[in-house]
This record gives structure tokens, C-alpha cells and sequence, in this order.
């Protein structure tokens, strides 16, 4: 696993850029994900890596291609410090899992490798082991549902 | 000049009822609740556009149900209006394929928040869309929350949303506009002052002045409020809450957002003589008839420098230009008039931006690479300031020309 840092105000134009917004299918979104602000992100990423950021992930445009480009291109989690809330429930909506964390964007470096267990929320780099903040039983069973369509579909209900 | 203050929290207690983003949830629960609550509402208005409905319609078949009730809900088709290619073309058909087989309304002849506000939305409303810019709404008193395509999906089919009641964002708005000076202006400096994230997740209520204001520049005001993180932004309502700010309009410059965040505003004494490639005036922030008609008596015969695109909001605010004679004004003076849309503004449909260009726009955000080239810039500003930097080529004060 790859960490690929980024810093505070990641806006979803970034993410997925409106010209490249123009499709739902995964594949296409892939690799579309950074492709003119970071484009060694879209060349380099692998599935499990995960996304380290300051403050304010995902603001700006509602786009859920934002979180789905994110999915389909391999990220395993976000870790910010702070997300814009529109983008915070469109990953839980997608199965997309993402933590708030004060300690982990300051010492995480862009190109650390380590290991991500979601089953007991650690994240391990080099020999630094941080916890991660369990969400709310309804967001885990979302996520493992593999989103919140599968979720409803399962006989799960929402509020 | 401008003063802030976070309540205690026994005061918070105290005011939180006070809040109009609660009020209007209070009602729509049928029962008094509290920010940080969970609820369960019906909105009046569901909609998305050409953008996010594609998402949207998979996410309904996935799930397998209905449309709970067809009349709460809304197609737009404005961000690309009409397709500029294939893949643009075949998303649209998607959305008219669906909304004609489940009896939903399609709309194609404005911005969406400029059609909500025109035709649609009432005091008390609940609306949610699949566009972040549904906050605009707010100015008319209705709560208006963007959300993402799977929430919309959701709603659409069960007619029920799930929202977190917010906390207020009481911004006052005191003294009197000086000439050259608009609400576009005040939303920057708001922007400036709370920051990105600073509204994060709350209801921004704007008082004071802002009650006061024509609902086009109330508009202006509730549109930028996502721009500093909000869920809705409203006018009107008792909201001393959580944080307030107090902002003396009364000698206040016009403001200019330079990239990469409308937080990121200044005096455009800061940045005049930038010089600019292209104007945008328009979109959902500022393409109403009284934007138009600023433009206009700038406008009026001189000759844009820059490249000038100039995109009513609505079939309504175009017929209307029409009959005022600035259309013509508009062509006279060698801009480019756009059928009604989103287009420019995230560049997806004409106006967009080579490596290195400039662009002036009177839309809500200036992202990195949002108009066209990730080396190409984005400066925010009025009406009044847009059409001053297309006369010049250059970010010009509007006040020279009044």
C-alpha cells in the first residue's frame, strides 16, 4: 500500500476535472482521477492505496464521480483531517471508507508504503501504528454492504 | 470593518431555536428539533441535473423501486446545454428516456437554482438537489441542501431524505452599499472573512441588510455560502447562534477573488491590471436581469477588449434582456451571448480556457483548471467589475466608469 498525500482544500474539480465528468463508467473515471493537477497519481496508483489530506477533502462541486473515479481507480480509504460534507456522504454512499484524523496528515509522507486494516482501523507505517476512529455502526454496515444501494436493497433502513 | 463572536454554551442553548435553517426543519418534523439531530424529512423538491441525474437514474435501477411521487421531483438539463458532443448527447437522452417513462418533469431552459427560485420555491420548502449549488435557494426562505446522486437517488424513491440538522451561521450585514459596490462583493468579503471550511457542515443566515436587499442579490448571497463549506445559506430569520459575524458593508471596495478559492478575495485595487483573455458573465451567481442590466450600462457603446461571453440564466432573464435592448447592446459591443446554461463555469460547454489564459467571471469558483488548462487562471468579481476588466482587457475598478 501507497500513501499519496495531498494538502488542505482538494476540490472535486481536481478529482474528476468537468471536461473528463462526463460519463458513469468506472473505467473511464478511473483513469481520469487527478489526471491534470496530479498525473502521476492516475500513472502510479494501485488498488489498496490509500489518500492522506489536510483539511477540507472533496469541497466544491456535489459531482459523486469525485468518490467513484477514487473507487474504481483503487483507493482503499481517505484519511483527511477534515472533509466538505457533500463529498463525505457521497464515499459512504459509495462504500468508499473515510476518517477523520488529526495525527495520521501530519505524519504521513507522500510515497510511505505500509498496511491498512479496516477489520481492526489501524494504519500502519514503517513502525508507526495509528489508530483509526471507528464510525458509527450504520456507516460500517454501509460500507460493508458496499455501499448504501446494496445497504437498502439487504433490508437495511436509513434513519 | 467586521467583528465575530462564538456564543458559551449555555447562550447557545438559549438562541439555538432561534435559528431559521431550524425553524423550517422544526416545521417539516412536525415536532421542535435541536442541530446535530438526525431526521427523517419529506422534501417538496428533489431534483438533479445532466450531470449528476445519469448517476442518479443507475443508482434508482440498482435499487429497483418506483419514483415515490413523480410531481416532487425535477430533471434540469443546463450544464451542457444544448450537447456540445456524443457523450454529453447520450447522458440527455438517458435523463428524457427516464423522466418520460416515470412522469417526471424535464426543465431545459435555465440554470436550475435560477429556475427553483423564478418558478419553484417557496418559504418553508425543504429542497434537495444533486447540485452543491442548491443553497441558492435559501434566499427565498426555503431550506435548500446539495447533496451527491446516491442521496438524490434515494429520495427520489423514497420520497424521504435523512439530514443532520445544522447549526446557524449568523452573518449581519450593517450600513449602506457604496455606489460600484454589490452583493457579489459582500459574498467574496464573506467568503474572505469565514474561510473555506469555515461554515462547515452549518446554515449561514444572513441578516440585517440583507433582508433588505432585491431577491436577485439575496440570490447572489445564499449561492456562495457552500463556497465556505455551508449546507444552506438563508436570509432572514433571529439567528444570533452559534458563530456570527458582523460586517459594516459601508466602506467596503469591490472585491476580486484571485485563484485558487473565493475565499482568497481582495480589494480589486489589490489586482487591477491583471490582464484577461476572457469575461464570463452569467450562471447561477450572477446572470439575473439586474446582473445583466449592470453589465449593461457599462457595457453600452464600448468595445471588449477581452473575449466576452454572456450567458443569461434563465429563457426568462434572456427575453427579458431582450426587451431591454441588451442583447443587442451586449453583440453591439462584440461579446459572445450563450443560450441560457451553465456551460463556462466548469468548463464544459463554450468559454473555456487555453494553457495560461485568464478568465474574469462573475460565477462562484475559480479551482484550478475548473474553465479549461490547469495552467489557466480564474479571477472572481461583480457584474459591475466584469464588465469594466471586458472593456479594459485588464482587471479594472468598476467605479471608473460610474
Amino acid at each position: 500500500m501507497r500513501i499519496w498525500k495531498f494538502g488542505d482544500n482538494v476540490n472535486t474539480d481536481e478529482i474528476t476535472p468537468g471536461r473528463y465528468n462526463v460519463t458513469t463508467d468506472r473505467n473511464r473515471l478511473a483513469k481520469c482521477a487527478f489526471v491534470e493537477v496530479r498525473p502521476d497519481f492516475s500513472a502510479g496508483v494501485g488498488s489498496g492505496d490509500v489518500i492522506v489530506a489536510g483539511r477540507n477533502f472533496g469541497c466544491g462541486s456535489s459531482r459523486e464521480t469525485a468518490p467513484l473515479a477514487l473507487k474504481a481507480c483503487g483507493i482503499a480509504a481517505i484519511i483527511a483531517f477534515s472533509f466538505a460534507r457533500i463529498f463525505y456522504r457521497n464515499a459512504v454512499n459509495l462504500g468508499l471508507p473515510v476518517f477523520v484524523s488529526q495525527d495520521i496528515p501530519e505524519a504521513a509522507q507522500d510515497g510511505d508504503t505500509g498496511e491498512i486494516d479496516l477489520v481492526n482501523y489501524t494504519l500502519t507505517i514503517g513502525d508507526k501504528v495509528f489508530t483509526l476512529p471507528r464510525p458509527p455502526q450504520f456507516v460500517i454496515d454501509i460500507v460493508q454492504s458496499g455501499g448504501v444501494i446494496n445497504f437498502l436493497k439487504n433490508g437495511g433502513t436509513l434513519g | 470593518m467586521y467583528s465575530r463572536s462564538s456564543k458559551t454554551k449555555k447562550a447557545l442553548e438559549e438562541c439555538r431555536r432561534l435559528g431559521l435553517a431550524q425553524k423550517i426543519l422544526s416545521a417539516k418534523a412536525g415536532r421542535e428539533v435541536q442541530p446535530g439531530e438526525i431526521i427523517v424529512v419529506e422534501p417538496d423538491i428533489i431534483f438533479a441535473h445532466d450531470t449528476t441525474a445519469p448517476l442518479a437514474i443507475e443508482a434508482i435501477e440498482r435499487l429497483g423501486r418506483e419514483i415515490a411521487d413523480p410531481t416532487r421531483v425535477i430533471f434540469f438539463i443546463d450544464h451542457v446545454v444544448p450537447p456540445s458532443n456524443v457523450d454529453a448527447a447520450t447522458l440527455q437522452k438517458t435523463l428524457r428516456t427516464f423522466a418520460k417513462k416515470h412522469g417526471i418533469k424535464l426543465i431545459a431552459d435555465g440554470v436550475c437554482h435560477q429556475i427553483i427560485a423564478e418558478r419553484l420555491a417557496r418559504p418553508g420548502m425543504v429542497i434537495v438537489g444533486g447540485d452543491s449549488h442548491t443553497c441558492t435557494s435559501g434566499a427565498l426562505g426555503a431550506f435548500a441542501a446539495g447533496m451527491g446522486s446516491t442521496d438524490i437517488a434515494i429520495a427520489m424513491s423514497t420520497g424521504k431524505i435523512w439530514l443532520r440538522v445544522p447549526d446557524s451561521y449568523g452573518i449581519r450585514l450593517e450600513g449602506t452599499l457604496p455606489l460600484g459596490v454589490g452583493a457579489k462583493d459582500i459574498a467574496l468579503k464573506v467568503c474572505s472573512l469565514v474561510g473555506d471550511a469555515g461554515a462547515d457542515y452549518m446554515a449561514v443566515e444572513y441578516t440585517g441588510l440583507a433582508e433588505r436587499m432585491l431577491l436577485a442579490d439575496k440570490l447572489t448571497l445564499t449561492n456562495l455560502a457552500v463556497e465556505m463549506g455551508a449546507k444552506t445559506g438563508l436570509v432572514g430569520g433571529g439567528s444570533e447562534c452559534t458563530k456570527t459575524l458582523e460586517l459594516d458593508v459601508s466602506d467596503l471596495n469591490p472585491q476580486v477573488a484571485a485563484p485558487p478559492t473565493p475565499s482568497n478575495a481582495k480589494p480589486v485595487q489589490e489586482v487591477k491590471g491583471v490582464a484577461v483573455d476572457q469575461v464570463v458573465i452569467g450562471t447561477c451567481t450572477n446572470g439575473r436581469i439586474e446582473d445583466l442590466r449592470i453589465a449593461g450600462t457599462i457595457l453600452k457603446g464600448r468595445h471588449a477588449e477581452a473575449r466576452t461571453v454572456i450567458v443569461p440564466a434563465s429563457r426568462a432573464v434572456y427575453l427579458q434582456a431582450i426587451s431591454e435592448g441588451l442583447i443587442e447592446t451586449f453583440i453591439e459591443c462584440g461579446a459572445f451571448v450563450c443560450p441560457p446554461g451553465c456551460g463556462p463555469c466548469l468548463g464544459r460547454h463554450m468559454g473555456a480556457l487555453a494553457p495560461g489564459e485568464v478568465c474574469l467571471s462573475t460565477s462562484n469558483r475559480n479551482f484550478i483548471g475548473r474553465m479549461g488548462d490547469p495552467s489557466s487562471k480564474i479571477y472572481l468579481a461583480s457584474p459591475a467589475t466584469a464588465a469594466a476588466t471586458a472593456v479594459e482587457g485588464k482587471i479594472t475598478d468598476p467605479r471608473r466608469f460610474m
